[in-house]
């Protein structure tokens, strides 16, 4: 296209305000959205003007009501049939409303909700001078070991911060499924990216460790969502638009009038090869597929413990929920080119994980190889390209989320004297000390482990079966296999619960090296003679 | 001039990003990398809404600028809070997980 052809449509964009037509905004459709959106902003006005004692209730009555109101209108629209029979595209075409979108947002929702009460937990860790706190730090700009940090712990300060940012991250999540464009799709990325990387810096405890986590979240977050967006821009570069059902014409070779300006850059497919390579590798990388898995073992381990159970649990629900609408409705074209990669992807997820997890000896460890694997059988279930893999993918999502969230929860129970009690060592005779947080994990571990009677029993069995019609047979003995080796440390932490002896705490076995330090207690560096801190009061 | 070359410029700048994201140490110069690269896509960005003679792209690397906006205010708080505990912003010295 000419110069003076780009430059007429500027002319037209300055055009005077009547002539420009309003965008059309189903509000019914977006409100579950538009719910925590709101209920977020109304959160960081709450920290602006409430005074610090009410605000913990304050935001968690908002954050509590937003997410309720929130399924409800979810179910609401449901109910109204956009599940089903019929299915709408709001926002000028930005949002998809279908089934799938809605069931995921449910699904999201409520694993934001259980969430959120391990948020708002203020009961296991003991009273700091008269204050309960929660897992989060006291201040986070104070730096660990300093003499800020004791104050602001000393008065009681908890970072309520926590709670909009959770829901800035659910609104993202929300819309992250049902993006209907690569936009709304990279833009929802980012907003529940951001917050997840700042919450993971916040615990009250081994915060060295956390800012770690966050730091590393962050570099490689942001490195993967600046090849989605070089994707996106080679698919632009590709179709001409943003929209989905464009591009996905376009594949196809199905649109109705070609442009005859595009024919130097329409249907060259290094660009929509490489373009869709980058955004599902972005993709991947959320999810935690291996080889953009590096991040998750040390993320789940660092973040505070609610926070992993929230992020490993309805992270996983948006990117697969985006992952499936990309692969099944942009790009369905190229089919045969994208299966033999996510074959390739599936294979190594479900084995890696679950190999490198047999060593793990940290409990959150543990469970971030857990969750890779499981990655990897749900990537079983979207290679089927068939509508019975949607719904399986879906139904392994909806029960996986829950018990994920479940065993976090649990995690935070197991303490001793320095906190959580992470290392494996610690759990050890668990069975006989708590004989309900035992059984409680056990049941969850058995469901990871998909033995039958347990939700994860029926979703491996549906992705598998996916797999299996939609062609991919050999990917499911793989499946089988690895699910196998994953039911050995799962069983090997069951037994360790129940039916070893418990340590005695307080005394050093002389069998065994006594623990290393935990690192997060380095010193700072002795303040140079002559500049002594403040005299003791 | 042909926008084509812009592609080229933009893929370009996009695998010197990469590159340094890969081998430089310091967190900061590793966050400017990556600011390096959402700057190469909004290139390509342009230079493919130029090729087509429509407005999505550019409206796109508005959308790009405020994230990457954004991502500045997360990523300098993450980075300089460990700084302050650490004095020292390299990423090879955190590493208190490993395997």
């Amino acid at each position: 296209m000419s110069a003076s052809a780009v430059h007429s449509l500027w002319t037209t964009a300055a055009d005077p305000i009547s002539k420009i037509g309003a965008p059309k905004i189903e509000y019914g459709q977006l409100s579950p959205t538009l719910i925590v959106v709101g209920a977020a902003v109304v959160g960081v006005l709450i920290e602006a003007v409430v005074p610090r004692k009410a605000r913990y209730y304050a935001q968690l009555f908002v954050s509590v009501v937003a997410l309720v109101a929130a399924f409800a209108a979810v179910v609401a629209l449901a109910a109204g049939g956009y599940a089903t029979t019929k299915s709408g595209i709001a926002a000028m075409g930005a949002i998809a409303v279908d089934g799938p979108a809605l069931f995921l947002q449910g699904t999201i929702l409520l694993a934001g909700l259980v969430g959120l009460f391990t948020f708002a937990e203020r009961r296991l860790d003991p009273a700091a001078h008269g204050n309960r706190v929660d897992s989060f730090a006291a201040q986070a700009a104070s730096v660990p070991g300093s003499d800020g940090e004791k104050a602001a712990v000393k008065a009681g300060f908890t970072t309520t911060e926590v709670f909009p940012l959770l829901l800035f991250a659910v609104a993202g999540m929300l819309i992250f499924p049902a993006a209907n464009d690569l936009l709304t799709l990279f833009i929802a990325l980012e907003v529940f990216s951001l917050p997840l990387y700042l919450m993971c810096a916040l615990a009250r405890r081994k915060r060295l460790m956390s800012q770690e986590a966050a730091v590393k979240y962050f570099l490689l977050g942001a490195f993967a969502s600046a090849f989605t967006l070089f994707g996106i821009a080679l698919l632009y570069g590709y179709a001409g638009s943003v929209s989905y059902a464009t591009i996905a014409q376009v594949v196809d070779g199905t649109v109705p009038d070609v442009n005859p300006a595009l024919a130097d850059t329409m249907g060259n497919d290094a660009l929509l090869l490489i373009g869709a390579a980058m955004i599902v590798m972005g993709l991947l990388f959320k999810v935690g597929a291996v080889p953009f898995h590096m991040w998750t073992p040390d993320v789940y381990q660092g973040a505070p413990t609610p926070v992993t159970g929230f992020m490993a649990a309805a992270t996983k629900v948006a990117a697969f929920g985006a992952l499936l609408r990309i692969l099944y409705v942009v790009l369905p074209g190229l089919r045969w080119d994208w299966r033999p990669v996510m074959w390739g992807v599936a294979i190594v997820t479900m084995l890696g994980g679950a190999i490198v997890a047999i060593t793990q000896t940290d409990i959150k460890r543990l469970l971030a190889y857990s969750s890779i694997a499981h990655a990897g059988f749900i990537l079983a279930g979207v290679i089927a390209a068939t509508p019975s893999g949607v719904s399986s993918v879906l139904f392994y999502l909806g029960a996986y989320s829950f018990v994920t969230i479940g065993a976090f929860a649990v995690v935070t129970l197991v303490r001793d004297a320095g906190g959580e009690a992470t290392h494996l060592s610690k759990w050890a005779g668990l069975g006989r000390r708590s004989p309900l947080v035992a059984a409680v994990f056990a049941v969850f571990l058995l469901a990871f482990a998909g033995i039958p009677l347990t939700s994860g029993f029926a979703g491996k069995f549906a992705v598998f079966k996916a797999a299996a019609e939609g062609g991919a047979g050999p990917l499911v003995v793989v499946g089988v296999v690895s699910s196998a080796i994953a039911a050995f440390f799962y069983i090997r932490v069951i037994v360790l619960m129940f039916f070893s002896e418990p340590k005695p705490e307080g005394t050093t076995n002389p069998r065994s090296p006594p623990p290393p330090p935990p690192p997060q207690k380095r010193r700072r560096p002795a303040p140079p003679p002559g500049k002594a801190g403040p005299p003791p009061l | 001039m042909n926008p084509v070359n812009y592609l080229y410029l933009a893929a370009l700048l996009f695998t010197i990003g990469a590159t340094g994201v890969l081998i430089r140490r310091n967190a900061i110069v590793v966050f400017m990398c990556i600011e390096l690269m959402l700057n190469a896509c909004n290139l390509a960005l342009v230079a493919f809404s130029r090729m087509h003679g429509n407005l999505d792209g550019q409206i796109i690397a508005f959308f790009t600028m405020v994230v990457a906006a954004a991502e500045v205010v997360v990523g300098l708080a993450i980075i300089v809070s460990l700084f302050r505990s650490r004095h020292s912003a390299s990423v090879d010295d955190a590493s208190l997980m490993k395997l």
